[in-house]
């Protein structure tokens, strides 16, 4: 007989673990708040000070919700790659995005300094820095979309994606040579990638690319499914090979753009995160891995902020640091200890 | 002769087949390919590397198109077909192709479903009365839910058979299917592939180099040379003297009385 083992031990699971690892990140801080009035603030209840109320609303909860935003979504993107180019080591970032963005931004910040003048320094406020550096995904995306229509060969796009990658890095290379000290700080703070001061308008533009960008996704789940087998089974099987890449390429684009856009480039997530899911979902279907993908990723990433915050204390650390010295170890120890990476 | 239409599966007119890259002028690899193909055959595709059989299959399954000719399948215009209404005539079993081998068994052959599902690919209980039939022809039950990276060489090539069948394609094209097996599974793939032709009404059309094996094997041959391409039963064709041609005569002769090809 046909069986399918039902995953819903799995996902409930994974549900606890994310509805845990969110209340960790709530309750750590610099501020000690807590564990009832955190509670009370979430409920709208009686909070002993008005202070711990603001902090949790006005702080922490928008913080943590842009870390499960952009754990999620970028560990989605990641998945989204690695099947649609067959290949492990591609992430969100192959194609470009996150330097697309690097370059937006650093044309703003150091741009400024290099040409002078009070438009550079007009520019250079936060909103514009999501601006510049969304439009700077952006047209690395129209490029790559342009050379999908040309290409056939995805390998081919994705050596076009780190062409790109490598070029946009030399300019953003030739700006810092040339911009000075307090510019440069500016722009690798950038880089260092941040979750905190995120405004509720700007967690709203965030929420509507994550949306956008999973609902392509579980569109996409199906085709993803048959690209398993390779571009020539899938179109084999009936699938419209082109329109579906467009599509799950355009879902990437969004998520890692958006995403980059708002929290900076945060490495390591979108490439480790369903290479870990993978070790303990023991099954390639889409739409069990893209949820269960989702979740992994968004614990992550609380887990990486609730270290980064480096509780009791007033220091935080760079987010982007956190993500690779926590995951890499524990994906060299999962795939040492399973001897296999299974892909 | 007396012809029953509906019985030519695939008849291929005055068919040129190769590479054709916009400006540059087109790479003939074999031309004025005639073929009609009727229901329930096993057929293999032979010639020496290079001739055109993997274009041939591909130019047939619609991976590329022809330069030249028509393709008919049932007597339609193989271009009058939607890309879903072709998955469900014919299917692919390719070798060297980038699948994912953590796959279970049991996921790969359902895939073979996908032209029939919906947005969601979920399956319905014909779909897996089908899938359940495709691993018990193929001998997979026992292992459906292996992943594929545990598999031998010869239960992979099984696998893939069966995901063919899975998507219930009155043809099935293969492209070398017997490579990297020993004697014993080469000859055991090709067994298979006969009883699904003859029990299941299936068109199989596959490329190899055993030669010997498919003219004890196969109901009919389609020979590629340089100069022509021919197609009709193994018996025939030895009658005609037409292995011969296969590759250089002062080389390679075939042997009439045993079937088989000796070098001098």
């Amino acid at each position: 007989m046909i069986q399918r083992k039902p995953n819903t031990i799995l996902f409930l699971l994974l549900g606890l673990c994310l509805v845990s690892s969110f209340l960790i990140n709530l309750s750590l801080g610099s501020v000690t708040v807590p564990f009832k009035e955190i509670f009370a603030s979430l409920t709208g209840g009686e909070v002993i000070k008005d202070s711990w109320r603001y902090i949790i609303l006005e702080y922490r909860l928008p913080k943590a919700l842009t870390a499960i935003i952009a754990g999620g979504g970028l560990a989605i993107s990641g998945l989204l790659m690695q099947t649609l180019f067959r290949n492990p080591l591609a992430g969100p970032f192959v194609l470009g995005l996150s330097s697309g963005a690097s370059l937006g931004v650093a044309l703003l910040i150091l741009g400024a300094g290099v040409f002078g003048g009070t438009l550079g320094s007009l520019l250079a406020s936060s909103w514009s820095l999501v601006l510049a550096s969304a439009l700077g995904s952006f047209l690395v995306l129209l490029a790559v979309l342009a050379v999908t229509f040309k290409i056939k060969d995805t390998m081919a796009i994705l050596i076009i994606g780190l062409m790109f990658g490598s070029v946009t890095a030399a300019v953003v290379s030739v700006l810092s040579y040339f911009s000075n000290a307090e510019k440069l700080q500016q722009f690798i703070f950038w880089s260092f990638g941040s979750l905190g001061n995120q405004s509720w308008s700007g967690i709203l533009i965030l929420a509507t690319c994550f949306i956008l960008g999973v609902g392509l996704s579980i569109l996409s789940a199906k085709a993803l499914n048959a690209l398993l087998l390779g571009e020539q089974y899938a179109k084999s099987m009936g699938l419209k090979l082109k329109q579906k890449m467009v599509l799950i390429i355009l879902a990437t684009s969004i998520l890692a753009g958006g995403i980059t856009a708002f929290a900076g480039p945060i490495a390591f997530v979108g490439l480790a995160v369903p290479h870990l899911t993978r070790q303990f979902v023991k099954t390639s279907n889409h739409f069990i891995l893209i949820p269960a993908v989702l979740m992994v990723g968004a614990i992550l990433m609380l887990l990486c902020d609730s270290i980064a915050q480096v509780p009791f204390t007033d220091y935080t650390l760079p987010i982007n640091a956190i993500t690779s010295l926590v995951g890499a170890p524990v994906v060299i120890w999962l795939l040492v200890r399973k001897r296999k990476l299974f892909f | 002769m007396q012809h029953h239409i509906s019985e030519h599966i695939i008849s291929a007119k005055n068919l040129s087949i190769g590479y054709s890259n916009g400006k540059k002028p087109a790479i003939i690899v074999a031309k004025d390919i005639d073929l009609s193909i009727t229901k329930g055959q096993l057929i293999a595709i032979v010639g020496s590397n290079g001739i055109g059989k993997s274009t041939l299959l591909r130019t047939l399954a619609g991976i590329q198109s022809p330069l030249n000719g028509t393709i008919d399948f049932l007597d339609k215009p193989s271009k009058s077909y939607s890309p879903l209404e072709l998955a469900s005539l014919l299917s692919i079993v390719l070798t060297e192709a980038a699948v994912s081998k953590n796959l279970t068994v049991l996921e790969l052959v359902s895939l073979g479903r996908q032209p029939y599902t919906n947005w969601m690919g979920s399956l319905s209980n014909n779909d897996n009365a089908i899938i359940l039939e495709a691993l018990e022809a193929t001998q997979l039950s026992e292992i459906q839910h292996k992943k594929c990276f545990e598999l031998s060489d010869g239960q992979l090539q099984r696998v893939y058979i069966a995901r063919a069948l899975a998507q219930d394609t009155p043809i099935i094209l293969l492209d070398e299917p017997t490579t990297h097996l020993d004697l014993f599974h080469k000859a055991s793939i090709l067994k298979l592939l006969k009883t699904i032709a003859h029990k299941k009404q299936k068109t199989i059309l596959f490329s190899t180099h055993e030669i010997d094996l498919a003219i004890q094997l196969t109901d009919t041959m389609i020979i590629m040379t340089p100069e022509t391409t021919v197609h009709n039963t193994p018996c025939r064709l030895i009658e005609q003297n037409v292995f011969n041609t296969l590759f250089p005569e002062d080389f390679i002769v075939f042997d009439k009385m045993t079937g088989r090809f000796t070098i001098k």
